[in-house]
């Protein structure tokens, strides 16, 4: 771990404006999160955590406060930037894994490659990232609905390592998966903060957390803990 | 750049809903065909129309009477209001004069019962020099004129009379002053088609000695006809014939088959183009059915969307994707189309012009790409309004759909 931040929000506050009148879903955090550090972030549902990471996630921008990814600040970034930070520094994982169901697994681990590079793969990268997320052979050209969940969620963190981020992002990483399967792709996680990745997950099961060196909370647009 | 795999997600897409890109492909087929068709027939009655015409392009008419209106009765004749206008001597001598080293062919006509046997009628009956016969005449069976008592008959005449070499013909009305007189038929002329100097095919013609024998005027020429040697020379010898008789006041009528030409390529076009209108309107439904199937394959895959967005895809990557699909839906119907478009083309010339000799010409074929291109343009413009709002859909709403 270095005490470089990777992360670094100061005082950011997202409101949304509605018909109903304007909801503020972040009211102020400030967080620095380090290189190579594995974040938990938990909280009720309502609370905001999703926002928090969403705007991490540079999938939104904070409407006040500034926010810090790899140096350099989300909220002066246009559209294509922020498409540009998405797809080179962080990698996503979600619940519901969102794999790409037009494409084969080893074709889903391959697309952002081909939108980095504009090419299709030559390198060998995709076949590398599933092996090592342990599926090889003819199963990677299966289409997604063909395997199972944990099986998707395994082709989904290759997909999310394919650009080589300095980010992982987990919205919930096990919330679809059985308590085996559950382990095994939090051990996978794990390894790949030991290498060196910053891992920021939220989650509501404490148990998941548990995997994490810290655990922040979340209630009603602030930090609790 | 990331083409191919875009490209290659959309051909995905159109082939996991392939009926409903199908269905929608079937529109664009449709109005291709419309269009394709419509303009490939009009291109080939112009070119059929057009083809017959040139043959009398090296043709210059004069006729009396100032402007194409006539200038009206009572107007340049200068003899009694119920008589015909007429060219006179002095007029076709200024007319050989500036026309010349080309051939001048005055033409005396009159219109006149015709007597055949039991059967009577009416023809047009031409008095020509028997010289400028042989130029401007071709006769398909018998001689020329052989004596002035003789005539030339055209084919459709000679079919409708039964007429053949040797019979003979009563022209003129015994009431009326001329009286008649008996021609014997020398030949039969061959068929003209569509002419722009005189229409021989329903017509008999004489000797112009026979003529003014029989109906007098001699020297009063209904109508003078100008053969060119030169094609080109058209405008020089109108504008000198203009000039030498059309000073002080409009004489003569001068016209020649393009100008004829003009006007019927033009109403024809005009036609053609109204019919392609209908048929483009076959093309706009076309286009509302790809607009409609865009639509939907956008909303069925704002999830999709939010997933391309959140791992990276720019906006412009995605509208490409949604615009190449559309694409492929018209490039698909357009082709199809006019693969069809060809044989159907084929078959309407076939049966609504009667010759196909100018299907396979540049003109004709042109409209096959142009349908094409046309529907294909149609197509990807439908995809446009869909392929926008994809692209700005908001990645997080879009996640959250299910």
């Amino acid at each position: 771990m270095s005490s470089v931040p990777v992360i670094s929000l100061k005082n950011v506050v997202k409101v949304y404006p509605l018909p109903a009148g304007d909801v503020t879903a972040l009211r102020g955090i400030s967080l620095d999160i380090m290189e190579g550090e594995f974040v938990a972030i938990m909280g009720p549902s309502g609370s905001g955590k999703s926002t928090l990471l969403n705007q991490i996630g540079s999938l939104d921008v904070p409407t006040s406060g500034d926010l810090f990814i790899a140096g350099r600040n989300i909220r002066e970034m246009n559209d294509d930037e922020l498409t540009d930070m998405r797809r080179d520094t962080i990698g996503y994982i979600f619940q519901k894994f969102n794999l790409i169901p037009l494409l084969t697994l080893y074709e889903n681990v391959e697309y952002p490659l081909i939108l980095k590079y504009g090419k299709r793969d030559t390198t060998g990268r995709p076949i590398e990232l599933l092996r090592m997320v342990g599926l090889e052979g003819s199963m990677i050209e299966h289409k997604p609905t063909e395997i199972s969940g944990g099986q998707q969620q395994r082709v989904a963190i290759a997909r999310a390592l394919a650009n080589d981020p300095k980010i992982l992002l987990c919205d919930e990483p096990t919330g679809n998966l059985d308590s085996k399967t559950s382990e095994q792709i939090m051990d996978l996680l794990t390894d790949l903060n030991r290498q060196g990745r910053t891992i920021i997950m939220v989650t509501h099961n404490p148990e998941t957390a548990e995997y994490a060196h810290r655990t922040i909370v979340i209630r009603d647009g602030r930090i609790a803990l | 750049m990331t083409g191919n795999v875009i490209f290659d997600l959309s051909v995905r897409n159109v082939r996991r809903h392939f009926l409903r890109s199908f269905l929608a492909a079937i529109g664009i087929v449709i109005g291709v065909i419309a269009i394709t068709s419509l303009g490939i027939m009009g291109a080939n009655l112009t070119l059929s129309i057009t083809a017959t015409l040139s043959e009398n392009s090296d043709i210059i008419k004069v006729s009396p009477g100032g402007g194409p209106d006539g200038g009206g009765p009572g107007f340049g004749g200068g003899g009694g209001s119920d008589e015909e206008e007429y060219l006179d001597e002095s007029q076709l001598k200024d007319i050989k004069q500036a026309a010349s080293p080309n051939t001048v062919i005055p033409v005396y006509s009159e219109s006149d019962t015709i007597t055949v046997g039991d059967l009577e009628g009416r023809a047009t009956v031409y008095g020509l020099d028997p010289d400028d016969i042989a130029t401007l005449l071709t006769v398909a069976n018998g001689t020329f004129l052989k004596s002035t008592s003789t005539a030339l008959v055209g084919p459709t005449l000679a079919e409708r009379y039964e007429l053949k070499i040797g019979s003979r013909i009563t022209i003129g009305d015994e009431d009326s002053d001329e009286g008649t007189s008996t021609v014997r038929v020398a030949g039969i002329l061959e068929e003209r088609g569509m002419t722009y100097d005189i229409s021989t095919d329903n017509a008999i013609v004489v000797s112009d000695r026979w003529f003014t024998g029989f109906y007098g005027g001699e020297g009063e020429y209904s109508e003078v006809i100008v053969k060119l040697d030169d094609i080109n020379d058209v405008d020089a010898v109108e504008e000198a014939i203009d000039d030498q008789l059309n000073r002080k006041e409009d004489e003569v009528t001068i016209s020649d088959a393009s100008r004829m030409m003009d006007s019927i390529t033009s109403s024809i076009s005009t036609i053609i183009s109204m019919m392609m209108g209908i048929g483009a309107i076959s093309l706009l439904v076309a286009s509302v059915s790809i607009f409609n199937v865009m639509m939907m394959s956008v909303t069925e895959r704002i999830k999709e969307i939010g997933i391309l967005r959140s791992i990276g895809t720019r906006r412009s990557v995605v509208r490409r994707m949604f615009l190449y699909e559309a694409f492929i839906l018209g490039m698909l119907g357009a082709v199809v189309g006019g693969i069809l478009s060809m044989i159907i083309g084929y078959l309407v010339v076939l049966v609504m012009i009667g010759t196909t000799d100018y299907f396979f010409t540049f003109d004709s074929l042109i409209y096959i790409p142009y349908g094409i291109a046309v529907g294909i343009v149609v197509c990807v413009l439908s995809g446009v309004y869909p392929a926008w709002s994809a692209a700005n859909l908001d990645p997080i709403e879009a996640l959250a759909t299910e």
